[in-house]
């Protein structure tokens, strides 16, 4: 058979039940295996949105998502989704079509040097020189991509090799000596951090997206209850501790709670499960968590100890790790009373801080409302995308995340656009449940050709619109860090998203009133299909709490 | 939105005061890697991404053909290297990473050199070479080329003494290194 029809075998074997796409001529071969091959294809209208949209199905699914394109254009196209999966870990495999091998070097049409552009961008990538190696570069693709600290991998495909005649049998083992990540965890170090916990008169349990990349929802849950440890997330960590709960402090970090920030500011131990201490989180880090020592847990151990030093390192991953922590830890018995202080100061600050705003007395819809509502109207069940700004960060602070998987956004790269394309790729992967993306008005027209995916193939998603008509989290440090000097950050009134819906072949709806808001909400969510609500909020308002950038916690305003 | 978020200029100072760790000795990293394409450009890159020098890097095989062993010398005053080895290890095509402690290590280096030698000066050039082991490997009526294997101390040495006959030309191969005693590299 052709490689290419191989190819659609070793999918297929993969368990893969739909990939996003767009075609031209450099895998023209491998669309034609499409046509007989057996696999679900989305045709997207540009390569980007097909990109998050793998990264959508993966994030919500846990399972590896798929993205073609072609040749130069269609493999740059890419570049921002495969960057944003290697910032979280996102389980990708893209599958890129190449010029001729004859071409390679010469600047052939449509060439680029893919493997080149990409090469800091993702976990790994293949180069095909052979046709009789795509089988296996294909399954080595997919494990490299889920396994140890998940992230994109990068397959291209010369336009003649993916037409060559092969030998075609299945792969049953992948062979990369050089790639073992460490699961387990080191028993010894468990058992000192459960001593280190134990002894602890100021814990703080700190998790971030690794915990939802390796499972370990259950296992964290359990750990944290197995004493009256004090929880907080990371915003790609939220959902791996159900929200709200007594021992959950919020979100941590710059826009997190302020019992969040205060407790790690004051922890004398912080226990980092698949968290980075990534500059949001540690704001300046010569004044992050003074007094605190650290326990790391990751599974990759170029982490530990990369900006924050950790006293206790354990390279693993959270599952296998907060199982063996939670046995050592049980085993020790030690006082929950002695952490009975510590409640009581974080009580003060949760009841003296709760995330707060002013809401509006009349019909306006102030942004942290339209979350509130949104919740209302989902009953909290929905899965949640979003965009990149103040409607994100909304969206983190106001919508609770009863369990993983549930929330879905870019958090490393920060990407103006992902929210719709990924609220298809979670439509596509989990048809049975209701998907919303909080888009900003800025970001989505970023994706928003994706509209015309979801009228197409009827993928059901309702995405709204937070409309301040600015971009907002830019137009707010210019307020509050450059004397208010606005520069580009105005878009108007443009466009009329209503018109832009119905010209796609979606329903659009605008909601103005606060009044009717969640009525209105679940007006939107009973119809039948795509809808693109465009909802009028306040214009200048402020995300709040927020630690200024590079300073330290306790310098939070608002 | 990750900069600071003030008008106030960045001072100098500011942006120098850079927090990472630096070992202040010179390292030589003997990195055991797959042969297939790409590795070299993927090790590489992980320096140029961090503004990182590598001093000396060399690749060859290796007892076993799947296999090629790159030899990398950075300098750890200028630059921190605990992260860019743990980077170095996470990729897919290195099997194995050393950092090899100078004591422990037999480490060399070849050079050529082109020295003018006109004549009178020959014969004090050819006594040089001679102290440091070199070996003249040609020589022309205005030029000799001597050939010095040695550690990267020695080889310096040399390029200092026949620097004032008129060098013209010096080639260095970069180190290659190994690790004493009966274990593996
Ligand atoms: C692709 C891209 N370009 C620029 C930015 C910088 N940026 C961060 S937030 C933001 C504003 C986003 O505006 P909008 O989507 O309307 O969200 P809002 O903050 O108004 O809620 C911008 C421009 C970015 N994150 N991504
Ligand atoms: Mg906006």
């Amino acid at each position: 058979m052709r490689a290419v029809d191989a190819l659609m075998e070793c999918l297929k074997a993969e368990g893969v039940d739909v990939v996003f796409g767009l075609p031209g001529g450099a895998n023209l071969p491998t669309y034609d295996a499409f046509v007989d091959g057996g696999i679900r294809h989305i045709l997207v209208r540009h390569e980007a949105g097909g990109g998050h949209a793998a990264e959508g199905y993966a994030k919500a699914t846990g399972k590896v998502g798929v993205a073609f394109a072609t040749s130069g254009p269609g493999a740059t196209n890419l570049m921002t989704p495969i960057t944003d999966a290697m910032m979280d870990s996102v389980p990708v495999v893209f599958i890129t079509g190449q010029v001729r091998t004859e071409l390679l070097g010469t600047d052939g049409f449509q060439e680029a040097d893919t493997i080149g552009i990409t090469m800091p961008v993702v976990k790994h990538s293949f180069m095909i020189q052979h046709p009789q190696e795509l089988p296996r570069a294909i399954h080595e693709a997919f494990h490299i991509a889920r396994t140890g600290r998940p992230g994109p991998v990068l397959v291209d495909i010369p336009q003649d090799l993916s037409r060559a005649e092969i030998d075609y049998e299945p792969v049953s083992d992948v062979r990369l000596p050089g790639y073992q990540p460490r699961l387990e965890g080191n028993q010894k170090q468990i058992r000192q951090a459960a001593k280190a916990l134990a002894a602890a008169q100021r814990p703080v349990i700190y998790a971030g997206g690794g915990v939802v990349n390796a499972n370990a929802s259950e296992e964290l849950t359990e750990f944290v209850r197995s004493d009256r440890f004090p929880v907080t997330c990371t915003l790609m960590g939220l959902g791996a501790y159900p929200a709200p709960d007594q021992q959950w402090l919020g979100m941590l970090g710059m826009h997190g709670t302020r019992a969040a920030n205060y407790a790690m500011d004051e922890a004398d131990l912080i226990c980092a499960v698949g968290a980075r201490f990534d500059d949001r989180i540690t704001g300046k880090l010569s004044e992050f968590a003074p007094r605190a020592k650290f326990i790391h847990i990751d599974v990759d151990p170029a982490e530990i100890s990369k900006n924050v030093p950790a006293h206790i390192p354990i390279v693993g991953d959270a599952k296998h790790v907060l199982a063996k922590l939670i046995v050592e830890y049980r085993a020790i018995g030690a006082d929950p009373a002695r952490l009975e202080a510590w409640w009581s100061r974080i009580d003060g600050w949760r009841q003296k801080y709760p995330l707060a705003y002013e809401d509006s007395a009349d019909a306006e819809i102030k942004p942290q409302y339209m979350v509130q509502a949104l919740f209302e109207a989902t009953g909290g069940e929905a899965i949640i995308t979003s965009d990149v700004g103040q409607h994100q960060m909304w969206a983190a602070q106001y919508y609770d995340f009863p369990e993983p998987r549930r929330w879905v956004n870019s958090g490393g790269l920060g990407t103006m656009g992902f929210g719709l394309p990924a609220a298809m790729g979670a439509a596509v992967g989990c048809p049975d449940r209701l998907v919303c993306c909080i888009a900003g008005d800025g970001s989505v027209q970023m994706n928003a050709q994706e509209l015309a995916t979801c009228a197409q193939n009827n993928i059901p998603i309702k995405v709204f619109i937070m409309n301040n008509g600015y971009l907002g989290m830019v137009r707010q440090w210019q307020e509050l860090f450059w004397d208010g000097r606005y520069s580009h950050v105005d878009m108007g009134e443009f466009p009329d998203f209503v018109k832009l819906a119905e010209a796609y072949g979606v329903t659009g709806m605008r909601l103005e009133d606060k009044r009717t808001l969640v009525d209105d909400m679940k007006r939107a969510i009973a119809i039948d299909g795509p809808v693109l609500v465009d909802v009028r909020v306040t214009r200048e308002e402020n995300t709040y709490p927020m630690i200024p950038a590079g300073q330290a916690a306790r310098e939070m305003v608002g | 939105m990750g900069e600071p978020g003030t008008k106030e200029p960045l001072s100098l100072e500011e942006l120098e005061a850079s927090s990472n760790l630096r070992t202040g000795r010179k390292h030589v990293l003997s990195i055991l890697v797959e042969n297939k394409s790409g590795v070299l450009t993927r090790i590489a890159g992980l320096f140029a991404r961090r503004g990182f020098n590598i001093d000396t890097l060399t690749v060859g095989p290796t007892e076993d053909e799947q296999i090629s062993r790159v030899t990398l010398t950075v300098d750890g005053a200028l630059h921190p290297i605990d992260q860019v080895t743990k980077q170095l290890h996470k990729l897919i095509n290195v099997l194995k990473i050393r950092d090899l402690e100078p004591a422990d290590t037999v480490a060399r280096e070849l050079a050529l050199f082109k020295v003018a030698a006109d004549g009178v000066q020959r014969g004090e050039l050819m006594q040089i070479a001679e102290i440091f082991r070199g070996k003249v490997v040609d020589v022309t009526k205005r030029a000799v080329i001597i050939e010095v294997t040695g550690t990267t101390d020695k080889i310096e040495a040399f390029e200092n003494m026949v620097r004032p006959f008129g060098l013209i030309e010096m080639m260095r191969t970069g180190e290659i290194a190994i690790s004493r005693g009966r274990s593996e590299t």
